[in-house]
């Protein structure tokens, strides 16, 4: 084997119309098995600047266990596995049709920042589409969380208080709305990760 | 308890810039609002680890599992996934996915008039072994046209997906094959702006790797943000 020197980053490049053919997997959307207790279904729609449906995007998601734990080395608290059995941490959701996701998950605890300050129960998001050339990242936060919204250091780092609304989920009579609207009117709070 | 976050490096000048006029889909998708810096803590330190998930070995021969051989050229594509700092990434997923010998995706919305091919489904995925190596086998994609501008024409690739260890190194890019007379005319390709940044998306010619009567080898390294080297903690 020659040795290989790392010559910089690799740059991002769109992932273009054709995801569904490596991206889906059939248990993609079940960050929790199916029939959890407590499961709540996130779902909403990914739309465009001229309000129109993207039907070829892919929603990844991200978070921590219900006790504000990831079963991963670089936790520096440890790596502890979940108590809620097959808790994956990680979800995906091809759009359809109509722009719609979906994922099956559990509440993340709250989770402790540098500085003793603490983040409100969150989910990270990334939304991968042709005609972006790099993922947008945003960010899930609970609407029944209001204390601990009102506390979160990535919240309150968004002065206007209608953009800092499009990051909280809709409680709905069947689980949790978080639209994704890439432009436009409310358009969605994207980060820089 | 002190949090020790070391947080991920946040390149400049390497990924492109959302909104690329030449590449007329971002229009309309690139968010027009200024993005908003997200300090690396423990969702973004962390990410999902998929060392068990089960893979099998197929699963990176894209000639296999269609009942007949694909046509087209046969070629390994091998290489390594590292971080910035040259550390190999092991265990991480790779998926990948592709168009056919002929330019034509498996897929129901590319009416691309070239033939499909009833042995090649284009879609394959590996995990990288401890030393950040992955290796997959496949037919060598063919150029084809898209409706981006007149007489546009994507250069021959792959699409790479990879995870990394941590939800700040996830990465979707594309491999390019060495001397394609199309990247001039790429507007995807040339929206990174570095264009030393745009040769480290193509994949070199390999004789090494070459095997003897059966296919030609390309090899290419693929490397994620590392880590910042140092931490300055705050009094």
């Amino acid at each position: 084997m020659r040795a290989i020197t790392p010559s910089g980053i690799t740059p991002s490049q769109t992932v273009g119309p054709y995801l569904a053919l490596a991206l889906p997997w059939p248990d993609g959307p079940y960050v929790v098995p199916e029939g959890t207790p407590d499961a709540v279904t996130i779902s909403g729609q990914v739309t465009d600047g001229a309000g129109e449906p993207l039907a070829d995007a892919l929603v990844e998601t991200w978070q921590a266990d219900p006790e504000g734990r990831f079963n991963h080395p670089d936790d520096p608290r440890g790596a502890v596995p979940s108590r809620t059995p097959g808790f994956r941490g990680f979800g995906r959701s091809a759009t359809d049709a109509d722009g719609r996701y979906r994922i099956v998950t559990v509440k993340p605890g709250s989770l402790p920042a540098p500085g003793g300050e603490t983040e409100a129960p969150h989910i990270d998001v990334s939304v991968f589409a042709r005609g972006l050339l790099d993922r947008v990242v945003t960010r899930i936060y609970f609407p029944d969380e209001a204390a601990a919204n009102a506390a979160d250091p990535v919240l309150a780092s968004i002065e206007d208080p209608q953009r800092r609304a499009t990051l909280i989920a809709v409680a709905e009579p069947v689980g949790l709305t978080f639209d994704i609207r890439l432009q436009g009117d409310r358009e969605t709070v994207f980060f820089d990760v | 308890m002190m949090l020790d976050l070391t947080p991920y490096q946040r390149p400049t000048g390497v990924h492109p810039p959302l909104h690329s006029p030449a590449y007329r889909s971002t229009a309309l998708r690139a968010p027009k609002h200024k993005l908003v810096t997200l300090p690396h803590r423990l969702t973004e330190i962390t990410g999902p680890l998929y060392g068990s998930e089960p893979v099998t070995a197929d699963d990176a021969d894209l000639t296999k599992g269609h009942g007949g051989e694909p046509l087209g050229e046969r070629i390994i594509v091998t290489g390594r996934v590292l971080d910035s700092d040259g550390r190999p990434v092991p265990g991480t997923l790779i998926e990948v996915w592709q168009a056919n010998a002929a330019g034509r995706y498996h897929h129901r919305v590319d009416d691309h008039p070239a033939p499909l091919d009833p042995n090649f489904g284009g879609g394959g995925r590996c995990l990288t072994d401890s030393g950040g190596r992955y290796r997959f086998v496949t037919i060598k994609p063919g150029a084809y046209p898209w409706p981006n501008h007149h007489n546009a024409w994507r250069p021959a690739h792959i699409h790479f997906s990879l995870f990394g260890r941590a939800f700040t190194q996830r990465l979707v890019t594309q491999m390019y094959f060495p001397g394609d007379p199309l990247f001039a005319y790429d507007p995807i390709m040339n929206s990174v702006p570095d264009p030393k940044a745009r040769d480290r998306m193509v994949a070199s010619f390999d004789i090494e790797v070459t095997e003897p009567d059966w296919a030609l080898a390309y090899q290419w390294d693929i490397v994620l943000r590392g880590r910042e080297a140092t931490v300055f903690e705050e009094g």
